[in-house]
């Protein structure tokens, strides 16, 4: 029992120290994996798995979720939880499709942005200013960014050529990159089945491929974010109210401001994921388009611990079981059991290694579970990939808890004149 | 009113701080009014008074965390309006709150140069100002390790820096001993002497008088809400210091002959409790109350104290030890324990023994313990439910306020109506929300409710803390009614003179153990004190 | 007098958000160019036999998922996950019904206990994952929610039967039927669900147990401070425990009336989205029985009213659930400052009533409106934090 608060308190001290180290060591891990993929790859022939294909449908299908997360780490860290992302997300996909109808991509993404900042302050007006209870705000925002995105897209597509009631026209989309004879050289290198090397070459194949530049947006979004968090004055501060808004009045920081500020910034993350739906994703703007993005989004910043580096994982593990999911890939998806097995395998065996018995016994227990799943039957059913986020996140929350730091006042509500 | 304190010649210069006329009032009440003194520039000024006569409501005006509503507050000859504690930081005022204002996952270094971010950045700069200033006055803190991570005198420490830091000339502390164990506050003084001598001026608020007197260079009365004197501490003696902060009136807990029976009710052996993360906060606990006496638990605040009351009412599990509770027969129905001779009706004497180390708290409850809670905010009572609901918190189970799974509104309202006018609870009715309150009105209903449904064990942590000197004197006068009709009393006090007042036996409790047996009609307040530090131990 | 202020001001702010949510409503519809008279009136004019039918039916299905979100809320607990508990539970009762191990009714009485069962132990995942491993109950039912969706769509796969393009579970023999009841005349036929009645059985046992027994003491309670109820003997753990597996076993209730009274399958064409409107209910009725009946009935009557709008004025039926959505948004703000004035209210009127106010003479210790920022324990002087004096007692000798 007392093995894992004994871990806990190590943690205090050397945190510091781990922090740092952090980005090594994950970075080592997701290289781990990736060999891991490869070997599958070739041990069970299921090719889809690291083509390059699958990659790019991988990378698409995070952004949006990337993107929705950020929108949730912006908003936690000043400690306002944001269950609103989903809403805020369909208000970006709608604002984004009718600019982009009326005036162009460019202003579509401007309307996104400024849809999403909308709600965002919506939410902000409810929790900040007037204190009412962040969850609730969150449902009460979805249900009426719901019912208002198919209000207007009936206002505003119906009639419209290739629009309706439902759905808005085909738009036109982002400028995209594309290097044409390296893209074609590592295509080749990646028909060749080569362990590692060839799985690489997939994966430049994919960036190198038809590239949005909203992707590469996306991406530059999630450094800048990290940037502004965590090393500049502006983000200390944005923190420190997630943290203890008493503390940070107390030193003069106007904790309403940065509260209200980093709410609209999430709904600016949200929107754009949605603007990404319509833009990038798919051809255009129709109702229920964001299916719970962005609760996977949320359960992605979740997973990587309300950090960016983390949600980034998170996001792209999520995005890349989904495009598999969506590709059909029944062999591939079945492979994927093998990989999850091998994986919380050696977990287990780093936590007994650790000192963890009790944890490592329950971790390896589970990898045994995928290993005999793999062994046992021919596919997966798509419902249960579709869980995968979901599982995955419940996962984390219930066995990694005490490595999970969230923001210590998220989800409360401050009140001005309340320091000392 | 008592003797007339000439004000004497102090060292230090000019008027650092003048205040002049402040009034604040919130709805219902008066906090200050016209309150005016001046500190001077260098010097290490106290403000004591009574719980709740309106220092820290003072001090939150003299940091701009709330405006006042009359008055003017002149900083360095200049006139200044404060309104936000920037202005006040601004104005070289810092202030390090009794509850420490730290955030737990940032690091020492972000605590620090939060919203003073353009002074020497967030990067190495400030890191190496900050190692210099630690450095200089001895604080060995580390500008990376996280807050979290640091213990109570760090924290503090953490805060005084953040202060200097901001370059503050005027450096206000409200109730900076109350958490310190007493080494901590010998280093603490040291530091502000040291600051003093620098040129800092030190307004230092407590009601710990001695400290108050050790420490000050000058010392400022408030008494319901407004100054009543400057003194120097040189010529003040404690006594008197009470006396200007109650007025003239001075209660006295003192008991009457002794009504202690041979009769064991609660009996602790070899109690031990351990914290999550398996440090014992309590070690080795043996302890006996008898009907009819009262208990004296006296300490530092933190050393098991709360964890004790927690451990006997088991909202804490132990990790050793057995506590077992005596009642007249027959009190409980079910007739958990040993006893279970069917020998008729209630006769003096023939007690049942409740062993309690496993039951859940509603049992323990059941069995007859009455609590009056350390923190009755979090655990007397529902703010926001009227007084009848109130009434029923603690006696779900029992008569009169419920009986086999339903609640009895009528029979919990009836007993709210005689608690109110048995313990003069001034409240306008049974449905008025606790909230609207006064502590000591809250305080008594409390103790009435707890002293409801013929308890055999009275646990009172703090009974008297934060209420007025009426109430106070009520609820001494409740705790020994309890006495002579055969209760046992656990008294946790932090009041030494309450103690001594108040208990036939006095333990101390120093770090998780039972240090210490006093005879309270022999011991002085400065024996237990020693005792409480570890200095010395008697038995 | 003051009996009069208080029911005053607890119905302004319902009031008060129906009349934002309207005018809102109105300033959209007039921005994209609707007619917001013609609006207006059909959604006011006062229902034909059939829709009032209609409303009954939708307003028993909101107010049972209204209950299960309360019971929850009670004890601040949110359970966000009504919408996958009342799936799995009509899911499950579909199938138990299907497959009609019992004769005729007894059929029926098994397979709602079933859902409830279903319902329960659904949300007693998220409650075990609070109670054990302090998972937020918040992101554990959003997570079951999606994941019950997933779930339901897949098993219906493995066990439902294909007719045509959709799949359903097997129909419901007709001997366990549950019948309407033909209340309203003129209503062509339509009959309000049977089992409609569930609701009124659960919402009068909601009350009796909130109001009148230990259980529900112990709920409000835990919901008022938990740390107070943990000191008072509520075993919280347990609380969280049983009032999540009654709030599932209510949402498991949800689909009954549906099941039994008209579809007869768990199909695709299911309704969804129930769990989340059930939300919104509780929060506009205040988790108070009749308060989430009331609003049950507002939100059914202008969902069935809004149905119309598209054919009789063109405007897109999606304006109720805007309106619903800003309601609900307006409402929560509205209890919000309600609560504040009336705390303030109230301390002041105690303050007046008794002795006059001054500080110290009846201590200004966490007492009387020193709540300005309203948040926990920012009194300017919270009592609590203040240690005792050590110079109240005539036994202090004079030192030097």
């Amino acid at each position: 029992m007392s093995v894992p608060v004994i871990e806990a308190d190590q943690s205090g001290p050397n945190t510091s120290a781990s922090t740092r180290g952090t980005p090594l060591r994950w970075m080592l891990i997701v290289a781990g994996v990736f060999a891991l993929v490869s070997l599958v790859r070739i041990l069970t022939g299921a090719d889809d798995l690291t083509s390059a294909g699958a990659l790019r449908a991988a990378i698409q299908a995070a952004v949006p979720i990337t993107l929705a997360g950020l929108g949730g780490l912006w908003s936690e860290r000043a400690g306002v939880v944001n269950i609103g992302l989903e809403g805020m997300m369909i208000m970006g996909a709608l604002g984004g499709a009718y600019f982009t109808v009326e005036h162009g991509v460019v202003a579509g993404i401007l309307g996104s942005i400024l849809f999403g900042a909308l709600t965002g302050t919506v939410h902000a007006v409810t929790t900040v200013i007037f204190g009412v209870d962040q969850i609730v705000s969150g449902v009460a925002i979805n249900i009426i960014s719901a019912g208002l995105a198919a209000f207007l897209a009936q206002a505003w597509f119906t009639g419209l050529e290739g629009g309706g009631p439902t759905q808005s026209p085909s738009l036109p989309r982002p400028p995209a990159i594309t290097i044409g004879p390296l893209n074609d050289a590592l295509n080749e290198l990646s028909a060749k089945g080569w362990f590692v090397i060839s799985d690489l070459a997939s994966l430049l194949a994919a960036l190198t491929r038809n590239l949005s530049l909203l992707t590469i947006l996306a991406f530059v979004l999630v450094g800048v974010s990290g940037w502004i968090l965590w090393r500049t004055a502006f983000g200390l501060r944005l923190r420190s109210v997630g943290e203890s808004p008493s503390a940070a009045e107390s030193l003069g920081v106007n904790v309403y401001f940065y509260k209200f500020f980093a709410v609209v910034m999430s709904g600016i993350f949200a929107g754009l994921g949605g603007v990404y739906l319509v833009l990038v994703s798919g051809p255009g703007y129709q109702n229920g388009l964001t299916g719970g993005l962005g609760y996977i989004g949320l359960a992605a910043m979740i997973f990587g611990n309300w950090r960016p580096g983390g949600l980034l994982i998170g996001a792209g593990l999520f995005g890349y079981t989904t495009a598999i999911r969506l590709r059909g890939g029944t062999i591939e998806l079945h492979a994927l059991l093998l990989v999850i097995a091998v994986v919380l395998i050696i977990l287990a065996l780093w936590q007994i290694y650790r000192g963890s018995v009790r944890r490592g016994l329950i971790t390896g227990g589970i990898g045994v579970v995928f290993g005999v799943w793999f062994a046992t039957t021919e596919s997966v059913p798509a419902e249960f990939t579709g869980m995968a986020p979901y599982l995955a996140t419940l996962f984390v929350l219930a066995f990694a808890a005490q490595k999970l730091r969230m923001p210590a006042a998220d989800g409360q509500v401050y009140r001005k004149g309340s320091a000392g | 009113m008592s003797t007339v304190l000439k004000k004497q010649d102090v060292p230090g210069g000019d008027v650092a701080v003048r205040v002049e006329g402040i009034g604040k009032r919130f709805p219902g009440v008066i906090a200050n009014h016209d309150v005016t003194f001046d500190i001077r520039s260098g010097t290490i000024h106290a403000i004591v008074g009574e719980n709740g006569a309106g220092k820290s409501t003072l001090m939150k005006i003299l940091y701009g965390v709330q405006p006042p509503d009359s008055g003017t507050i002149e900083l360095n000859g200049v006139p200044t309006k404060l309104k936000s504690p920037s202005d006040a930081i601004a104005a070289g005022v810092g202030m390090v709150f009794q509850h420490f204002q730290l955030a737990d996952n940032l690091t020492v270094l972000e605590n620090v140069v939060l919203g003073d971010e353009r002074r020497h950045g967030i990067g190495n700069k400030a890191r190496a100002r900050i190692r210099e200033l630690s450095a200089a006055y001895g604080f060995g803190l580390d500008p990376d390790e996280l807050v979290q991570s640091l213990g109570v005198g760090k924290r503090q420490r953490v805060e005084i820096l953040k202060v200097l830091y901001r370059g503050a000339r005027i450096i206000i502390l409200d109730e900076p001993t109350a958490v310190l164990v007493p080494q901590e506050v010998d280093a603490l003084f040291a530091n502000l002497r040291g600051l003093r001598d620098e040129g800092h001026t030190i307004v230092f608020i407590s009601h710990k008088l001695d400290e108050v007197r050790s420490i000050a260079d000058e010392i400022t009365v408030i008494r319901r809400g407004t100054t009543v004197a400057t003194v120097d501490p040189a010529t003040v003696t404690s006594r008197q210091l009470a006396e200007l902060m109650v007025g003239s009136e001075l209660p006295s807990p003192s008991t009457e002959e002794s009504t202690v029976t041979d009769r064991v009710t609660l009996s602790l052996e070899n109690v031990s409790v351990a914290d999550v993360s398996g440090r014992e906060v309590l070690s080795g606990i043996d302890l006996t109350v008898h009907a009819g006496e009262v208990l004296g638990i006296a300490g530092v605040e933190g050393n098991g104290q709360t964890e004790l009351v927690e451990a006997i009412i088991g909202m804490l599990k132990l990790s050793s030890g057995t506590i077992t509770l005596y009642t007249t027969a027959p009190q409980d129905k079910s007739g958990n324990g040993a006893g279970g001779s069917a020998d008729g009706p209630a006769r003096e004497g023939a007690r049942l023994a409740h062993d309690m180390t496993n039951l859940s708290t509603r049992r323990r409850r059941e069995l007859g313990i009455g609590v009056i809670p350390e923190d009755r905010h979090r655990h007397g009572v529902l703010l926001d439910s009227p007084l009848w609901e109130n009434r029923i918190l603690g006696f779900q189970t029992r008569r009169p306020c419920g009986s086999g799974g339903w609640i009895s509104r009528g029979g919990a309202s009836r007993d709210s109506v005689r608690i109110i006018e048995e313990y003069d609870v001034r409240t306008p009715g049974i449905a008025t929300t606790a909230r609207a309150l006064s502590g000591g009105n809250q305080q008594k209903f409390i103790v009435g409710r707890e002293m409801s449904g013929d308890p055999s064990l009275l646990i009172a942590a703090h009974p008297t803390r934060g209420v007025d000197v009426g109430a106070q004197a009520a609820i001494w006068d409740h705790i020994r009614r309890a006495r002579r009709e055969g209760l046992a009393v656990v008294l946790i006090s932090a009041d030494l003179d309450e103690l001594i007042g108040l208990s036939d036996t006095i333990k101390v409790l120093l770090r998780g153990r039972l240090v210490g047996t006093f005879d309270p009609q022999q011991v002085t307040s400065e024996q237990l004190g020693t005792a409480m530090t570890g200095a010395g131990g008697a038995e | 007098m003051r009996v009069v202020q208080k029911l005053l001001l607890g119905l302004a702010a319902p009031v008060l958000a129906l009349l934002i949510a309207g005018a809102l409503a109105s300033i959209l519809l007039a921005a994209t160019g609707a007619d917001v008279g013609a609006f207006w009136e059909t959604l006011l004019k006062w229902p034909e036999p059939r829709n009032r039918v209609n409303i009954i039916n939708s307003a028993a299905i909101l107010y049972l998922s209204g209950v299960a979100a309360a019971v929850g809320f009670r004890m601040n607990l949110f359970n966000i996950g009504v919408e996958g508990q009342y799936r799995i539970g009509a899911f499950v009762a579909a199938v138990v019904a299907g497959q009609a191990f019992l004769p005729g009714a007894l059929n029926t009485v098994f397979a709602i206990l079933m859902a409830m069962v279903a319902g329960a132990l659904w949300a007693g995942i998220a409650a075990v994952l609070r109670v054990t491993r302090g998972v937020s109950e918040v992101i554990a039912t959003i997570m079951l929610n999606s994941i019950a969706g997933l779930l339901v769509g897949y098993l219906i796969k493995k066990v439902g039967v294909r007719t045509g393009n959709s799949i359903s579970t097997k129909e419901i023999p007709e001997s366990s039927w549950v019948s309407g009841i033909p209340a309203v005349p003129d209503a062509g036929g339509a009959e309000i669900y049977g089992l409609a009645l569930l609701a009124v059985v659960v919402g009068i046992a909601y009350y009796v147990v909130i109001t009148y027994t230990r259980f529900g003491f112990d709920v409000r309670a835990t919901g008022a401070s938990e740390s107070a109820a943990v000191a008072s003997g509520v075993n919280v753990k347990k609380m969280i425990i049983i009032s999540m597996l009654i709030s599932g076993a209510i949402a498991g209730l949800i689909g009954m009336p549906v099941l039994f009274g008209q579809a007869h399958n768990y199909g695709s064409s299911f309704q969804v989205g129930i769990g989340f409107s059930g939300i919104a209910v509780a929060l506009l009725g205040r988790n108070n029985p009749a308060g989430i009946a009331a609003g049950a009935l507002i939100f059914a009557f202008l969902s069935e009213q809004g149905n119309r709008l598209n054919i009789l004025v063109g405007i897109s039926p999606e304006i109720v659930s805007v309106t619903q959505g800003i309601i609900v948004l307006a409402v929560v703000i509205a209890y919000t400052l309600v609560r504040r004035y009336r705390r303030r209210l109230e301390q002041a009127a105690v303050a007046s009533q008794l002795a006059p106010p001054t500080a110290g003479t009846d201590g200004k210790d966490g007492g009387p409106g020193q709540d300005p920022g309203d948040g926990p324990g920012n009194g300017p002087d919270a009592g609590p934090g203040d240690g005792p004096d050590l110079a109240k007692s005539p036994r202090e000798e004079p030192v030097k």
